[in-house]
């Protein structure tokens, strides 16, 4: 009886503070007051002022863009990744491979930002490509740090399904490319679409990378968001926040909804 | 024969794509670090030169500078005690909400899960900006505490390291918890009941049973914080003050405000080496030694 208390106020407590900022911020947007502190009055002013933003629409516009982009690439590649480490044993210089899939991980995004950048420059005096920064610059950043991400998890599923599906299919005559797309790829269908999910929110949440790889008309909406809060509070923030923890809630209920499918 | 080309081609895409956009970047951050810096652009001068016959201009000056200068040393071991207080912490308040979300029954265990990670999806930022909302000095922790008269005036919370630790710890806590859930959910419950049985009361229960068995998810979720905590920039740029100076901070102004690559360059190296290498190279070794056991 008394352990069965501590566990249920420890679960409490423990979701408490993990919800209670974002209930701030979203009870906060609400605010009729410029002042985000000061309480006013109700009011979805600052809905309606961040709709009329054109730099924030036009950011997350961008910003939605490049993510969907780098994810598919990302998906691409991390499912190859996954696929060749689980299933093909000749890689050459295989530890190098897992050293170049696994390191992005690990790495702090400062770092990996401050490298693409110069790699972006060196390039540019090399070959003439790319003569500024900017969108394009970004996506293949975040496609390169996003890959890693989607090859655990693929490689997570292939680890845990039974070859031998696939070693059947090959004995009643399939080749290697049917095997492929009519059995292997069905079956961890789930955990890429799990992947480009988790790939696309990272890249969407990304500021740091993005800073670094960012040119002109390539204000990413993290980018906004930090200059306009970095010193301060601003109303049309925090509305913003209310709509974008919404539906990146509704995105983190789909991936769930894959994952657990791919489980059972 | 067709197989051999399609394995090929799998391997050798994504191949490709990591050697060209991570691992000569990577190289492209050492060259620079050992380049000889000048004014110009860009700040520094080739390692080749070619004008009297070849010559090789390199020079660890860059590191040098960089480990005798207190500033630079200072702000390293600064964000190491920083990621070991904020790590602790999100081990402290982790391990309890994972073991106990791990023995729940299996639909409110997932339930749970679903709980935790949802702020996890949402924005980093957004939840860094929420803590800059809850600790201004007319914010709502303050508010709390004038009318409990705890205080008389508002403190100031916000722009310090403390708030510094406050955010990290709210931001970072799923990463603790997750894994720590992943290695809790595996192991039998009934060890518990036997390790009871046989007479151990709680603490030793908890020391000698529950602690040793998570032993993995605890360093799983321990590095999963500590080495992203060390390179942080936003957190201590939204939530900090200027009390204390990290590694993130002073290796973005090296580059943006005083615009010495080189000297970023062997900040970001140092880091790889210091930070980063040593944990690749026992994951290396952990998977390849954990292969050949399977099979």
């Amino acid at each position: 009886m008394k352990s069965s208390l501590i566990k249920s106020t420890v679960i409490f407590l423990g979701l408490f503070f993990l919800y209670f900022p974002i209930l701030v911020l979203i009870f906060y947007s609400f605010n009729e007051n410029k002042r985000v502190m000061v309480w006013k009055g109700f009011s979805l002013r600052w809905y309606n002022e961040l709709l009329n933003n054109e730099q924030i629409i036009e950011a997350f516009i961008i910003s939605i863009k490049i993510a969907a982009l780098s994810a598919t690439f990302a998906t691409i590649l991390g499912v190859m990744i996954g696929y060749s480490l689980v299933r093909i044993r000749k890689i050459p210089f295989k530890s190098f491979y897992i050293f170049l899939s696994s390191t992005p991980l690990v790495l702090p995004e400062l770092i990996l930002g401050l490298s693409m950048l110069l790699f972006f420059i060196s390039l540019n005096n090399v070959i003439g490509f790319p003569s500024s920064r900017g969108q394009l610059t970004i996506f293949i950043s975040h496609v390169t740090f996003c890959i890693a991400f989607v090859a655990i998890i693929i490689q997570a599923r292939l680890t845990d399904f039974n070859k031998n599906i696939e070693e059947a299919a090959m004995d009643l005559g399939y080749n290697y490319t049917k095997v492929l797309y009519k059995i292997t790829l069905p079956i961890i269908l789930p955990s890429i679409i799990a992947g480009w999910l988790l790939a696309f929110t990272i890249s969407l949440d990304d500021l740091v990378v993005a800073s670094f790889t960012t040119g002109p008309g390539a204000n990413t909406l993290p980018i906004v968001v930090f200059s306009k809060v970095r010193l301060g509070l601003s109303p049309e923030v925090n509305a913003l926040s209310a709509i974008l923890m919404f539906s990146l809630i509704i995105i983190g209920l789909f991936y769930f909804y894959f994952n657990k499918k791919f489980k059972h | 024969m067709k197989n051999k080309l399609f394995e090929k081609y799998f391997v050798l895409s994504p191949y490709f794509w990591l050697v060209l956009f991570f691992f000569i970047p990577l190289a492209i951050i050492f060259k620079i670090s050992i380049s000889v810096s000048e004014w110009g652009m860009p700040p520094y001068q080739d390692i080749f030169l070619f004008d009297n016959g070849f010559k090789i201009n390199t020079t660890f000056e860059n590191y040098v500078y960089i480990f005798s200068d207190y500033y630079y040393i200072g702000s390293f071991v600064n964000s190491l005690i920083l990621a070991l207080i904020s790590t602790f912490f999100c081990l402290l308040i982790g391990f309890p909400l994972a073991f106990y979300i791990a023995t729940s029954n299996i639909k409110l265990r997932n339930i749970l899960l679903v709980l935790v990670v949802i702020p996890f999806w949402s924005s980093f930022l957004l939840r860094v900006y929420a803590w800059k909302i809850i600790l201004q000095n007319n914010g709502i922790l303050n508010v709390i505490l004038l009318n409990l008269g705890i205080t008389s005036e508002p403190l100031q919370l916000l722009y310090n390291q403390y708030a510094v630790i406050m955010g990290i710890v709210y931001t970072y806590l799923p990463l603790m918890i997750l894994p720590l859930y992943g290695y809790l959910n595996k192991f039998d419950l009934n060890l518990i009941e036997a390790s009871k049985d046989l007479g151990l009361n709680r603490i030793k229960t908890f020391f000698k049973v529950i602690l040793p068995l998570s032993v993995p998810g605890i360093v799983a979720g321990s590095l999963l914080v500590f080495i992203p905590v060390v390179g942080e920039f936003i957190i201590p740029e939204m939530l900090g003050g200027s009390d204390r100076l990290y590694y993130g901070k002073i290796l973005w102004e090296e580059f943006f405000v005083n615009r010495n690559w080189p000297g970023a360059s062997a900040l970001a190296f140092s880091g790889i080496i210091i930070l980063v290498l040593p944990i690749v190279i026992f994951q290396i070794l952990y998977s390849r030694w954990s292969q050949k056991n399977e099979i």
